[in-house]
């Protein structure tokens, strides 16, 4: 078990910069997520921390020691690879073996034939058996012991890929995208098990994906990461409901955050979209800025006037308990994203008009450059909403 | 690979001509084995006769063989082919695989370079270098040894070609888990690539050792010493001192000298199929 913590590291492939000054604590024990759209940096900040990639500045450290330098193999991490990067020729007891015998049997005893003669050798090999049989017993692949992984379906070779990392008691264990080569209901059962796996070995846990809704249910923080550089990191609620950048908030939630260009009109009034809303903000008047509203932050008015946004509706999608609506508000180019709840909402239909007002707390302001502005009242007081709309 | 292929609802005149094509092609390279075999169990007085026939009429496989094997050191050549082959197949895969991995995984200033030089020596001709080898030979006092006859092929730019195309298409996901788990580069090589590379390393066998058992050129260079010479060349001064004009015990030697090669061959081809099978495992 071991803290990690990465200080301003940089990286670039040749004339592109990859990772542009990353600095990250991750406390032991914790399950840290790295989420960000592919090419963002977060798989080559992973593989730094491994070892396979050096950064160009900047240190890394596992538990109390700087580990810069050191060969993958001292570093004492595991991974798991989005490919599973089994070894196709040796069996699934061989490939969860292989970290054991490397590290326990020494280069004479690993040898071909002879090493079996070595003293010691067999009392070692048996006992790697044992624990080889054990942890894959573990997983749910026992019997699976003596096939190839070319025999495995693609849930059971992520088993053994895990069964290999889990086999030597990692200090750290990573993960890169390891679900997403599973089909849509293998990837929600892997998820629940790697969740499960993390309680049971408390270990440290360092997990990259793309997918926010791994990324929400199974972290304990989330650090998002765009272009090179860390957004945010913070816990999965707080990502969600309290982002610090427009960027954040747009990439996470679906459907996507509403977005919409706004003007201060006078203290606790913004214009937007036609309408002015009454929502407290410590601006300038005439200062523009843009609001983002949550799809769930809206709900149905009787009737417009101030306060209330109101266009005509464009398509309805029905998903059981909530209907998406999407709105095309006036001046405004692109369509309003609602969610109601279909009981509230039964009878809307493509072309008429309707009414929204919007929960003013709700409401993340941002300048138009993309940074948070956080109304005073609400400093400390972090609006909590239920992340179970992210589950898909 | 193409063992159990077969073209459904073929038309009939297709079939004909498709398979009387291959058969044609077939036999114009089979023929020559085919009288090769016949010669050696004929009797000089059949073999310059006007018409042909594949049998004898009068059997004499056996003078034929037995004159092959005792009037010249048959066994010996094919020994000694067999010692330099081994040796030069074995050193080849030590210093190809090697090198190949090089120049596949791992990222180092000149690897570019050097992978165009590997091009380079792919593209030249043994016997060019004939000469500069036979003074390197000369100049090292290996000249009339096994040593002469193995170390020019030591190095192979076919093999590291071959291997670098192979292992460049194992993902370096691989490679990474390897060292992760503790392996040592020349570990990953011995233990994951090669094994990984198991269709290639068997074909390259193929190859290297089909090319250095019927090799005559340079032997002819490189040895004069009869103890040493591999069996192509030991054919020949079987031909020139021994036999004469006898073409029956030449063709009973050189049956018995490619024997080998096609027993290795259809060996290797059944384990061949099977580590193409292998490999494609993802």
């Amino acid at each position: 078990m071991a803290a990690c913590s990465f200080q301003s590291i940089t990286k670039s492939f040749g004339p592109t910069p990859v990772l542009r000054g990353v600095s990250l604590s991750i406390a032991d024990g914790e399950f840290l997520t790295l989420l960000g759209p592919s090419g963002c940096g977060k798989s080559t900040l992973l593989r730094i921390l491994a070892g396979l990639e050096v950064q160009d500045a900047g240190s890394v450290s596992i538990g109390e020691r700087a580990v810069d330098g050191l060969r993958p193999k001292r570093r004492d991490v595991a991974m798991v690879f989005q490919s599973y990067a089994l070894y196709p020729h040796m069996t699934v007891a061989s490939n969860v073996a292989l970290p054991l015998r490397m590290r326990r049997l020494s280069a004479f005893q690993r040898f071909p034939l002879l090493g079996r003669l070595l003293p010691g050798t067999a009392r070692t090999a048996a006992e790697i058996d044992v624990e080889v049989t054990r942890t894959c017993k573990s997983l749910g692949i026992g019997h699976l012991l003596d096939r190839k992984p070319g025999q495995l379906s693609g849930g059971q070779r992520q088993r053994v890929a895990v069964g290999r990392a889990m086999v030597r008691h990692p200090a750290v264990f990573l993960m890169d995208e390891p679900l997403s080569n599973l089909d849509a209901k293998l990837r929600v059962q892997m998820r629940a098990e790697i969740k499960e796996l993390h309680q049971r070995l408390g270990v440290t846990f360092i997990y990259v994906t793309h997918d926010q809704a791994e990324a929400m249910t199974l972290s304990d923080r989330v650090a998002v990461m765009l272009e090179g550089e860390l957004l945010q990191v913070a816990p999965p609620q707080v990502i969600y409901a309290d982002p610090d950048d427009r960027r954040v908030a747009e990439f996470i939630g679906s459907p996507k955050i509403n977005m919409f260009d706004g003007v201060v009109r006078e203290h606790g009034l913004i214009d937007v979209a036609g309408s002015t809303l009454a929502i407290e903000v410590d601006a300038l008047a005439g200062a523009p800025l843009t609001l983002g509203i949550r799809p769930e932050a809206f709900h149905l008015a009787d009737h417009g006037g101030p306060g209330a946004l109101t266009g005509s509706v464009r398509m309805v999608e029905h998903i059981g308990s909530d209907l998406f609506v999407h709105l095309d508000l006036a001046g405004v180019d692109h369509p309003l994203v609602a969610r109601l709840l279909a009981e509230r909402a039964p009878h809307i239909a493509p072309g008429q008009d309707l009414h929204l007002r919007v929960f003013p707390d709700r409401v993340l302001l941002f300048t138009r450059d993309g940074r948070r502005l956080r109304r005073r009242v609400e400093s400390g007081r972090a609006s909590v909403t239920p992340i179970r709309e992210l589950a898909r | 690979m193409s063992a159990s292929t077969s073209t459904p609802h073929l038309p009939a005149y297709a079939a004909i001509l498709r398979h009387a094509v291959l058969l044609v092609t077939g036999a114009l390279v089979l023929i020559p084995f085919v009288w090769m075999v016949s010669l050696s169990v004929k009797p000089p007085g059949e073999i310059f006769r006007a018409h042909f026939s594949l049998w004898p009429s009068q059997f004499y496989g056996v003078e034929n063989y037995t004159k092959a094997l005792t009037e010249a050191p048959l066994l010996r050549y094919m020994g000694n082919g067999l010692i330099v082959c081994t040796l030069i197949l074995g050193l080849q895969i030590i210093v190809c695989a090697p090198c190949a991995y090089a120049l596949a995984k791992l990222r180092f200033a000149g690897r570019d370079l050097l992978h165009g030089l590997v091009l380079i020596g792919l593209l030249l001709p043994h016997q060019v270098l004939s000469l500069p080898l036979f003074i390197l030979c000369y100049q090292l006092g290996i000249l009339n040894t096994y040593a002469a006859l193995v170390f020019p092929y030591v190095v192979s730019p076919f093999g590291i070609f071959l291997f670098r195309q192979f292992f460049k298409a194992i993902p370096d996901d691989v490679v990474h888990a390897a060292r992760l788990d503790g392996l040592s580069e020349l570990a990953i090589i011995w233990r994951i690539m090669v094994p990984m590379a198991l269709p290639a390393v068997i074909a390259f066998s193929i190859f290297s050792v089909v090319g250095h058992w019927n090799d005559l050129f340079w032997p002819l260079i490189a040895v004069r010493d009869q103890s040493l010479m591999p069996p192509p060349l030991g054919i020949m001064a079987f031909k020139n001192e021994e036999a004469g004009n006898d073409y029956g015990p030449l063709m009973a030697a050189s049956t018995l000298v490619v024997l080998p090669l096609v027993i290795a061959f259809l060996a290797a081809q059944k384990w061949f199929v099977e580590g193409l099978a292998k490999g494609a495992v993802k």
